[in-house]
Parts: structure tokens; C-alpha cells; sequence
């Protein structure tokens, strides 16, 4: 694959992250704005410093979405959306525009407003169809995953229960000790295990939440990043994969697995320069949507070898106190989704990690980080993996 | 002469049982149980079931004739047997008909379709397919069945040929219903009885059976289809026909099922038929229809791909609650979900072969089957080598499963299935008429017509899959 990367080319000098929850309070505009106004403060930088502005957004149009409310003056401001993973697309836009030289200060922003809808779960348009596309609903499809993992690995039903169950409480664990989470309390799993059934085996407290947030990222050349502070956080790898969307259609696919994930982890570690992410990398934020889609994310990336992550699940591998922490800030079991913001939200973490100021969740010294998303359903999705450091080399 | 070339019949898989009606709405019960439409089916949706099966039996030769009887047509306006002819796959240079308005239209469209051959047309198709409506605590909601049946009629290669027909038509008020009107009204049951069904079956049966010179004593079947199925006792005693000749109105077991009843009758009397048998046919609304029918020898080596006694043993119950929900009888609150797009009209005539014949395409590369139709191929990545190729007969294995209780449906929970057809080809798509608990991967299921949900009064079909019956 003829993906190059840009590593240690591009620096995130400035961060900003809006609590994630029901703001019955706050519009779009101001979730944008408080998201923008605490990145541009963190970065140390006035508003009209910013060149140009990458918007990932789901259900908003238009970089005007964005420019209105804060009254950028002129300035370029795209929007951009891939699925679930808008708020990753918008960053990589971002980092690869100061890269090129194009501009000097760029921001990713992202956002979602989720609960104004008024329907359960998330809702996604579709353009006009002849009426076949079907009507599977996101827990339905990630469902998928667990009768043929627990069947592939030889894990009865009560079993592969239990290891989704500790993914779910362990995110939660996580997320009740950040101050930003929109579900801020430890779960017992017990309370996990016996919720109700949404897409069995897959209960409600097997689902991330719905809600609304915003996040902000400021990016400039490398070279520059010292000009700003002292401590910025380094893009090592940048992957974006859409799948071609065989799975539904191809006997060959078994849904334990998903391809795009694994083509965008190999990439990643390719620009990156990473041999073994089970040794080498110190945290990552992934995808949990479900529980099931953590417990084959660990696999896909390379961080359990195949048909053993449910071992690690159950042995702690990936708790906060773990060899690879995964989801250190509650991950979207405790955040919710606002689609456009979730891929900012995990960068926010590795900032804040990375930089030593993650509070009572504060991992012992990480220097690599990871952070993935994904949008679609088993089978034909896109995938997103970056990864980032606290050092150049 | 024009005959019987191939027949089909469906009953749906829901039975309703009469007893659960009278204990919740505190009304006496008719016995037995009636068969129900799913909430995903309808009048077009079950003829195309019947059609399938017909035309797979007929063997090659194309139909040149549709005719669709119902008096629950889901349009009023627009074809709706252009929508059977669609997902029967029949070629776009057929003559196409609704015949409507009666329970009598089934066996009228029978003798419209002969007339077509006796006056040359070839082959003609005859589907019809009903799905009444009837008030809570009235007779008819329990009397009442859904079901379908189909006819080929050709000139060649019958198992019956139609040797006489006979009709009278009178004005008359029974059972009347107005545009608008949600359920049928009707006059007090004697009436009709005594002044209209009884005298008019034994009229046109005696006009019928004149015409041939055939006496009641000749008639090895006789299949009698009034609203009133206290008729059929009075017709066969007045013109001493032997009660055991009498076909089975499946009064107990399926219910009455409209235009389509005297077909399933009929579908259900064929098979124990022998070469040389008389079958008579009758059918009474504001007049009645009669024919005469002679099996012929062909008729002992057809056998219909699924019988009506098939059909009826293979079964599930609904309760009345979730009957009258799947009826919208009873409203609910709706879903915290958007309510779901209407179609679009360019797409679904682009896709027409997909989307009402489940045709999908094959890749000539490499062989690949696959669906929905590709123009890449999704194992050898050719471009524009396809080739159509059709699902809709071909079973499949549950290669995994979801049970899905966030999507919104009148009977949940939605169960999605990944299907491996036999020969080739995954797809993801609903399952219907189906014991969620009791699915397995591996399960054999079938391709059925539905209608998924209907937006700004576009009925929306397509395929599911079902258990096989």
C-alpha cells in the first residue's frame, strides 16, 4: 500500500474538549464554540492566528456550520464527514494541510448534536432508494460479531457474555473517573450482564450512549510545534481505510474480524515504525460502539493474537492498572457518540495522557498512543487509526 | 380448449384462533382457528407466492395474460398486477388486469383468462390473492381467512380442461363497503342465504350442468364457494350431490379467503383428482359463476410444488393482540425512531429485476454469484462482466443471525439473517414468519415476497427470507 505518512511532520499545540452529555442547554453553535475557544486558549493563540479549518460533522452542512458561529473572517473552513469516524477524517485533513505547507495553523473541529432528535439511538439519512437497502440497526449488525467470535474461539454463550460484559465495565470504571464523561459511575457488572436485551446477546449497557459534544485540535509543522509550547504531541501515523463492502456479500467473511481495521492498523505501524503494538504501544482509544467491536478491535490491531483477546479481556490486559490500557477516558461506553466529535474526544485523551495531565486515570508514563475509529457495520466499513507520541523519533 | 396448465396456492403462516377471540372480546367463538396475513403481507404480496409456485410448474412456456383478483387491491389506483407480473418475473409484453370489487373475481378472472386462450392468446396467468378486514366482535373478523391461489391456463398440456361455464349476475345488497369505509357492512345473513346464494348457486350449477348433459352423479368434486357456507349444504342437498363430493371449504382450518377462495378450493381439491374426473366449480357474490372442469391424464404426473394442506399443517399462531396491532386496528405509540422513507421512484425502476424479482448478477469471470446486482465483481474485481442471475428460487443456509428490539416493527424482534444461497451468493436481509428463539445457524430458509412498510402510501416490497414450509 502506497501510503507514506507524515511522521513527526505535524504537532498538536492546543486541545479542547466540551464535557460530553445531554446539553439540553447548548445548540451546536455553542458546543462549537466552547470546543474551539478552549483549543485556541490552550494553544495559546488568538482565533484570527487559525489559516484554515477542517469541520467533521454528520448531520450539519457546509463549513458554514462552523464559520457563522465563530465569525471566522474569511478563512477557509471545510466540512467533512466519513460515517463514525468524521471527527478522525477531519483531523487527518487538518495535519496533511500544514504538512503540504498550504497553511501554518489549522484546526479539526468536530461535532454532534444527537439528543435533539428525539429518536433512540443514532439516526443516519439515507439518499433516495429503491427500498432494499434494509432497515438493521447499528447494536443489530455489531451483534454479528459475537455469536461468531464466541463460536470461532469455542466461548458458550455464558462465557463470551462475561468477557463483553468486563469490556463494558472496565470503560465505565474508566469514564468515572473523568470529569468530562457523560456517564461518570462504575457499573457493576452484574448491572451490565442483566440489562436489557437489545440485539442478543447484546443488552442496552452493551451500547455507547447517546449524546452531544464537541471537540478541537490545532495543528502546525513540527518545526514550529516550540514556538507554542514546550510540550506538544506528535503525529507519528495517519490511516484512513474504506473497505470495498464485500462482507455482506462474500461467503468468505465469518465476522470475527474486520478487514478495514486490519488494513489500517498495518498501515499505521508502517508510518509509524511500530514492529509489536502489544509491547509498543502505552494506550489507545478504539472504536467500542459495542462491546463486541472492542473485543475485535484488540485482535485486528495486533494488540492479542487471534482468538485470545478474550483472555486479556478477562485477565485485566487492558484495564487502566494493564499492560495496554485501552479506553483510559471511558471510551464511548461512558462518552456517548456525537459522531463528528468522538475522533477529537480520543485525540483529547492522548493529549491529555500523553502530557501528564489525565488526573486520577493518569497512565504511568505513556509515550506511544493510539486512537481508532470506525463507521459502518461488519463487512463494509472505514477505519482510522493514528498514532502519536510525546517525542520526535 | 383452454384448460388448467399449472396451479399454486399459499396460506400464510399465522393462525388466529377463534377461541382467543371470544375470551378477549367476550363474544361466542366460531371453532377452528383462521389463517392471517403477516403484518408484512398483503393481497399482491401472498398471489405472488401462489403465481410463483403456479408458473414453476408450468414448465417454459412464457404467459402472455395477468390477471390479479382481489377486493383488497393495496392500490385503488395504480396496477397492482403489474407489481404480481414484476416479482413473478413475467416478461414486460403481457396484457395486465385487476379484476376487483368482488369475491366472485377470482373464478371470473379464471373464465376471462380461458376466454383469452379459447380466442388465442396462448398462455394466461390468473393470480388472485385476498386479505379482508372485518370489524372486531363481528362474524366475519372470525369466518374471515387471508390466502392466495393461481392459475395457468393455456390451450396446451392441460391437467383440466374448462368444458363449460356458466354465469348469472344479479343486483343484489349483502355485503357492500365504500371507498373510505375501513370495514365491510352487511344485511342481516338470512337474506342473502335463502333470496340470493342458494338459489342462484343451484340456478347457474343446473344451467352449467345442462348445457354438457353431465349429471350431479358425474361430478367426482364439487367445489362450492359462497359467503355464506351454510350454501354449500343447501345447494348439494337441493341438487343431490353427495356430501362426500364436496370439496373442503376449510371453514375450520383457513377461513374464507374472498376472490381467492374458490382458487384455494379448487388448488385443494386437484391433487386426489384422476384422469377422466368432473370437477364442478361455483361461486356466488351478486350472481354466481360456474365451470365445469375434465381432468385430463396429464393431471397424474403433476404434482403442485406446495399443497394446500401442506401449507395449512405448516403453521404459527398470532395472538389477537398482536393481530389487531398488525391490522392497525389497535394504534400504538409510535417509535422514538423516524418514521421510514417512502421509495423513490427512478431507483426502484432502475433496479426493478433487483428489487421485485431478486435478480442479482453473476460474474462470467469467475462465476461468482452475487447480490445485489455489482458492475465489479466483488471476488475477481472485472469490471462489467455480469450476467443476471436470479435468487428469488433458490434456498439458502443461516450462516449467523441478529435479533434486533431497536429497529421498529409491528411484530419484534426484527430477526436479520446472513444467508448463504446454495450455489453462491451472501446476503443480509429480514426473516420472517419465524419463532425467533427457536433460529439456528444453518437453518434452510426461502425467499418470500413482502411488502416491509408503506411511507406517503407507497408500499414498499421486497424479499425476505423464511423458514422453509
Amino acid at each position: 500500500m502506497a501510503s507514506k505518512g507524515i511522521k513527526d511532520r505535524v504537532a498538536i499545540i492546543g486541545m479542547g474538549c466540551t464535557p460530553f452529555g445531554e446539553h439540553w442547554d447548548k445548540g451546536i453553535d455553542d458546543l462549537l464554540i466552547d470546543a474551539a475557544y478552549e483549543a485556541y486558549a490552550s494553544a495559546g493563540i488568538d482565533p484570527e492566528d487559525v489559516d484554515a479549518y477542517w469541520l467533521g460533522t454528520m448531520g450539519s452542512f457546509s463549513g458554514l456550520t462552523l464559520s457563522t458561529p465563530l465569525k471566522i473572517p474569511y478563512r477557509p473552513v471545510t466540512r467533512v464527514e466519513n460515517f463514525c469516524a468524521t471527527g478522525s477524517e477531519s483531523l487527518r485533513q487538518a495535519c496533511y494541510a500544514v504538512a503540504s505547507g498550504a497553511y501554518d495553523i489549522a484546526m479539526a473541529i468536530g461535532v454532534e448534536k444527537l439528543k435533539d432528535s428525539g429518536y433512540s439511538g443514532l439516526v443516519v439519512g439515507t439518499a433516495p432508494n429503491d427500498g432494499t437497502l434494509g432497515s438493521i440497526t447499528p447494536p443489530a449488525s455489531f451483534s454479528l460479531l459475537a455469536p461468531a467470535y464466541f463460536k470461532k474461539y469455542g466461548l458458550d454463550a455464558d462465557k463470551g457474555k462475561d468477557v463483553i460484559s468486563r469490556i463494558a465495565w472496565k470503560n465505565h470504571r474508566n469514564g468515572a473517573r473523568n470529569p468530562k464523561a457523560q456517564f461518570r459511575k462504575e457499573v457493576p457488572i452484574e448491572t451490565i450482564k442483566n440489562s436489557p436485551k437489545v440485539a442478543d446477546p447484546l443488552g442496552i449497557m452493551d451500547c455507547s450512549g447517546v449524546s452531544d459534544g464537541s471537540a478541537a485540535a490545532i495543528v502546525v509543522r513540527a518545526e514550529d510545534a516550540h514556538k507554542y509550547r514546550k510540550d506538544p504531541i506528535y503525529i507519528k501515523a495517519l490511516s484512513f481505510i474504506a473497505g470495498p463492502g464485500d462482507g455482506p456479500m462474500s461467503t468468505e467473511y465469518d465476522f470475527t474480524t474486520f478487514p478495514e481495521v486490519v488494513a489500517s492498523a498495518k498501515d499505521a505501524y508502517a508510518q509509524a515504525g511500530i514492529r509489536n503494538p502489544r509491547q509498543e504501544i502505552s494506550m489507545a482509544e478504539v472504536h467500542d460502539c459495542f462491546t463486541p467491536t472492542e473485543l475485535v478491535l484488540y485482535e485486528d490491531m495486533g494488540f492479542s493474537p487471534r482468538g485470545t483477546a478474550w483472555r486479556d479481556v478477562m485477565e485485566g490486559f487492558f484495564d487502566l492498572e494493564g499492560k495496554l490500557p485501552v479506553n483510559p477516558d471511558g471510551g464511548l461506553k461512558s462518552f456517548g457518540h456525537p459522531i463528528g466529535a468522538s475522533g477529537l474526544r480520543m485525540m483529547y485523551e492522548m493529549w491529555l495522557q500523553l502530557r501528564g495531565e489525565a488526573g486520577p486515570r493518569q497512565i504511568d508514563n505513556p509515550r506511544i498512543g493510539l486512537t481508532h475509529n470506525l463507521g459502518g457495520a461488519p463487512g463494509r466499513c472505514v477505519s482510522f487509526v493514528s498514532v502519536v507520541g510525546r517525542e520526535v523519533g | 380448449m383452454a384448460g388448467i396448465v399449472s396451479y399454486g396456492s399459499y396460506v400464510p403462516y399465522r393462525r388466529l384462533k377463534r377461541a382467543a377471540i371470544g375470551q378477549i372480546l367476550g363474544v361466542a367463538a366460531v371453532k377452528g382457528e383462521r389463517a392471517v396475513a403477516s403484518f408484512d403481507e398483503d393481497s399482491v404480496s401472498m398471489a405472488v407466492e401462489a403465481l410463483r409456485d403456479a408458473l414453476r410448474s408450468a414448465g417454459g412456456a412464457m404467459v402472455q395474460a395477468l390477471l390479479f383478483a382481489t377486493t383488497t387491491a393495496p392500490y385503488a389506483e395504480k396496477l397492482n398486477a403489474a407489481i404480481v407480473g414484476a416479482a413473478a418475473q413475467l416478461p414486460a409484453e403481457i396484457r395486465a388486469a385487476d379484476l376487483t370489487g368482488s369475491v366472485r373475481a377470482g373464478i371470473s378472472a379464471i373464465l376471462q383468462a380461458a376466454d383469452a386462450v379459447n380466442a388465442g392468446a396462448g398462455r394466461a396467468a390468473v393470480a388472485m390473492g385476498d386479505c379482508r378486514l372485518a370489524a372486531p366482535e363481528g362474524r366475519a373478523e372470525q369466518t374471515n381467512g387471508d390466502g392466495a391461489a393461481a392459475f395457468v391456463i393455456g390451450a396446451q398440456d392441460t391437467i383440466a380442461e374448462i368444458e363449460a361455464s356458466a354465469s348469472v349476475t344479479r343486483e343484489f345488497l349483502d355485503t357492500w363497503r365504500a371507498p373510505g369505509d375501513r370495514f365491510p357492512h352487511s344485511w342481516e345473513e338470512r337474506f342473502a342465504l335463502t333470496q340470493a346464494y342458494t338459489p342462484e348457486l343451484i340456478a347457474v350449477i343446473r344451467n352449467l350442468l345442462s348445457k354438457v348433459n353431465v349429471a350431479p352423479s358425474d361430478l367426482s368434486r364439487v367445489v362450492i364457494d359462497a359467503p355464506n357456507v351454510r350454501a354449500i349444504d343447501e345447494v348439494a342437498r337441493a341438487l343431490k350431490i353427495d356430501p362426500a363430493r364436496l370439496a373442503d371449504p376449510f371453514a375450520a382450518t383457513v377461513g374464507q379467503t374472498g376472490a381467492a377462495h374458490a382458487g384455494l378450493m379448487l388448488a385443494g381439491a386437484l391433487p386426489a383428482a384422476r384422469p377422466g374426473d368432473r370437477i364442478l366449480v361455483a361461486a356466488a357474490a351478486e350472481g354466481a359463476d360456474a365451470m365445469l372442469l375434465r381432468v385430463t391424464p396429464a393431471a397424474a404426473h403433476f404434482r403442485p410444488r406446495r399443497s394446500v394442506g401442506g401449507m395449512i399443517e405448516s403453521k404459527g399462531d398470532v395472538s389477537y393482540a398482536n393481530y389487531l396491532k398488525w391490522r392497525e386496528i389497535l394504534p400504538t405509540e409510535p417509535p422514538r425512531r423516524p418514521d421510514p422513507e417512502r421509495p423513490a421512484a427512478p431507483p426502484m425502476l432502475r433496479s426493478e429485476r433487483w428489487k421485485f424479482g431478486l435478480v442479482g448478477t453473476r460474474c462470467r469471470a469467475c462465476g461468482t454469484p452475487q447480490l445485489p446486482p455489482q458492475r465489479v465483481c466483488v471476488k475477481c474485481r472485472k469490471r462489467d462482466q455480469m450476467e443476471p442471475y436470479g435468487f428469488a428460487d433458490r434456498s439458502a443456509r443461516i450462516a449467523t443471525f441478529a435479533l434486533d428490539r431497536l429497529a421498529y416493527s409491528l411484530n419484534p424482534p426484527t430477526v436479520n439473517v446472513v444467508i448463504d444461497f446454495e450455489g453462491g451468493g451472501r446476503f443480509l436481509c429480514e426473516m420472517t414468519d419465524c419463532e425467533p428463539e427457536k433460529i439456528a445457524i444453518g437453518d434452510e430458509v426461502e425467499m418470500t415476497f413482502r411488502r416491509l412498510f408503506t411511507a406517503d402510501g407507497v408500499h414498499n416490497y421486497f424479499w425476505k427470507a423464511r423458514p422453509r414450509r
